[in-house]
């Protein structure tokens, strides 16, 4: 699905990313982990375009999208979820959705084109059953600004989950996140993923990035030091290493 | 004789609503901070202004008025596409600074400082909309289609892109959206109002000048944005009524003119401060200035 080939990125004299490599296997979930300053955001960040790289290649779904521009790869199939707040806050939950299910939406006709009713009344049932899924439904209606954190991490999920894509990105989705609410939000990757996404995901909780991912990738100092199940990742020793020091 | 004066203040607060809403597309809903919305008036205003002298009929001009200022709206989002908040700002305020520069020292296309005198007023099948009370009616029909027409974008699902992009444009790229097109659509679609505006005014004076589009003629467009409230045409209509009379009355307490023009300027000021201090959303607005 994702290949990264020696993937170099650094900011004046800082090396974030250093001949980073690796794959990306269809159908399961992988957590990208690694100790704070690894290099694992800058990865996402120029992977879904945000970032431009120095040098290297990134093959998905068999095309070069390097240094394409953000909406590009979007449009290629990719959706991902910021580590910080990103949504729009003064909009409602549902038009923040509607925004991720809606792509004719930039065509200027559809100003003055009212949206055909199966069209729109399929849009809507396919936001009432998501909310429903996290328990939001009553919330619709609602200004994002004016949801907690927790509510507006979940709203954010589902626009990620709702715009089309064939590959999700997840930035740190349970940051913050009270631990019923990372039930839940476990509980959603995993129907994702029996549903057949392919899923990467970056994640500080060891318990949950564990409990969720079938293969591992850990970074350390902008490259990748290993990959393999999480059985493997729990007692490799160059992973110990890399989040406690030298012992 | 009042109501004459009281057609006069409704037909510039009719052509001033125009430039606000149109302002408020691009300031309130789509966050470009716009500070050459002027010189989009001043476009239309000449390129009517011009084109009727030289015998097109009304009409013609007053859609091609629009369609200039569109063009001009769109080459100027192509260099400042990046650029955002205060950046922005200063680079549309620049873009103003040209416009009045051309306006001024183009003497053989504009007349320079001397201007445009004898701007025909409007004709529509042989009727002449001479009398101020029938061009009162033309301007509140036009302001009527240009504020559905602006309220028709800004709900669409089109006009939530432009919101997105106000709120966050980095996530509305990551959600596929072109921001590029979009944010050139709507500088575009706001000078088209902005032209349409200036073509109003000319024919309405029927004498243009540089001196009626400097950033003088900008202050009291932006005090009805900010004080009606960003995102929000309803305040848009109610704050370009209020500041277009508010002024009136110190006409009529008998201070000398030399003191009324100064005094407007000093009121739509202190008028806005105190918005921005006590109410920084408006009266009607859903954004906070940032």
């Amino acid at each position: 699905m994702l290949k990264i080939q020696n993937l170099k990125k650094h900011f004046g004299g800082v090396r974030a990313v250093n001949d980073c490599s690796f794959e990306v296997k269809k159908n399961i979930i992988t957590a990208l982990i690694g100790p704070n300053g690894a290099g694992k955001s800058t990865v996402f960040n120029i992977i879904s375009g945000i970032l431009k790289t120095d040098s290297g290649r990134i093959i998905f779904d068999g095309k070069d999208i390097i240094n394409l521009s953000p909406e590009k790869i979007s449009n290629l199939g990719t959706s991902r979820l910021f580590q910080q707040s990103q949504l729009f806050n003064n909009l409602t939950v549902k038009e923040n959705l509607l925004l991720a299910l809606n792509n004719e939406d930039t065509k200027f006709w559809s100003a003055f084109v009212k949206t055909s009713v199966d069209k729109k009344n399929k849009f809507e049932e396919k936001i009432k059953e998501m909310l429903k899924l996290i328990d939001l439904e009553e919330f619709e209606n609602t200004l994002a600004r004016g949801l907690s954190y927790g509510q507006k991490r979940l709203v954010e999920l589902l626009r990620a989950i709702l715009n089309p894509h064939i590959f999700l990105m997840l930035d740190e989705p349970v940051a913050g996140v009270n631990p019923k609410l990372r039930n839940v939000i476990a509980e959603v990757l995993l129907k994702l993923k029996r549903q057949g996404e392919t899923i990467l995901l970056i994640e500080h909780d060891m318990n949950f990035a564990f409990g969720v991912s079938d293969e591992v990738i850990v970074m350390d100092e902008g490259k990748v030091i290993v990959q393999g199940t999480p059985e493997e990742i729990k007692n490799n020793p160059k992973v110990l290493e890399a989040y406690l020091g030298e012992c | 004789m009042f109501s004459a004066y009281l057609i006069h203040l409704l037909i510039l607060a009719g052509i001033y609503l125009i430039l606000a809403i149109s302002l408020q597309l691009a300031v309130g809903f789509s966050g470009l901070l716009n500070l050459g919305h002027i010189a989009f008036y001043a476009i239309g205003a000449y390129t009517s202004a011009l084109l009727s002298l030289a015998g097109w009929p009304w009409w013609l001009c007053l859609i091609l008025a629009g369609i200039v200022s569109m063009i001009f709206g769109f080459l100027l989002s192509l260099p400042t596409n990046k650029l955002k908040g205060d950046y922005l700002a200063l680079a549309t305020l620049g873009f103003s600074f040209v416009i009045y520069a051309v306006a001024l020292n183009w003497t053989g296309l504009t007349r320079g400082p001397l201007g445009l005198p004898g701007i025909p007023k409007p004709s529509l099948f042989d009727f002449v909309f001479s009398d101020n009370l029938a061009f009162l009616i033309l301007t509140v029909i036009i302001a009527v289609i240009s504020y559905f027409i602006i309220k028709r974008i800004v709900s669409s699902p089109f006009g939530k892109v432009l919101e997105a992009i106000r709120d966050d444009e980095l996530a509305t790229k990551v959600l596929g959206k072109n921001t590029f097109k979009m944010k050139t659509y709507a500088l575009g679609i706001s000078a088209f109002f902005a032209g349409i505006a200036g073509s109003l005014y000319a024919h309405y004076i029927t004498f243009i000048d540089p001196s009626s589009f400097t950033l003088l003629q900008l202050i009291p467009v932006i005090a009805i944005v900010i004080i009606g409230g960003l995102a929000s045409l309803k305040g848009t209509i109610i704050a370009a009524i209020i500041l277009v009379l508010l002024p009136e009355p110190l006409r009529f307490i008998g201070f000398p003119s030399s003191i009324v023009g100064p005094a407007r300027q000093i009121i739509y000021a202190l008028l806005l401060l105190l918005i921005l201090i006590y109410k920084p959303k408006g009266f009607y607005g859903k954004v906070e200035l940032e």
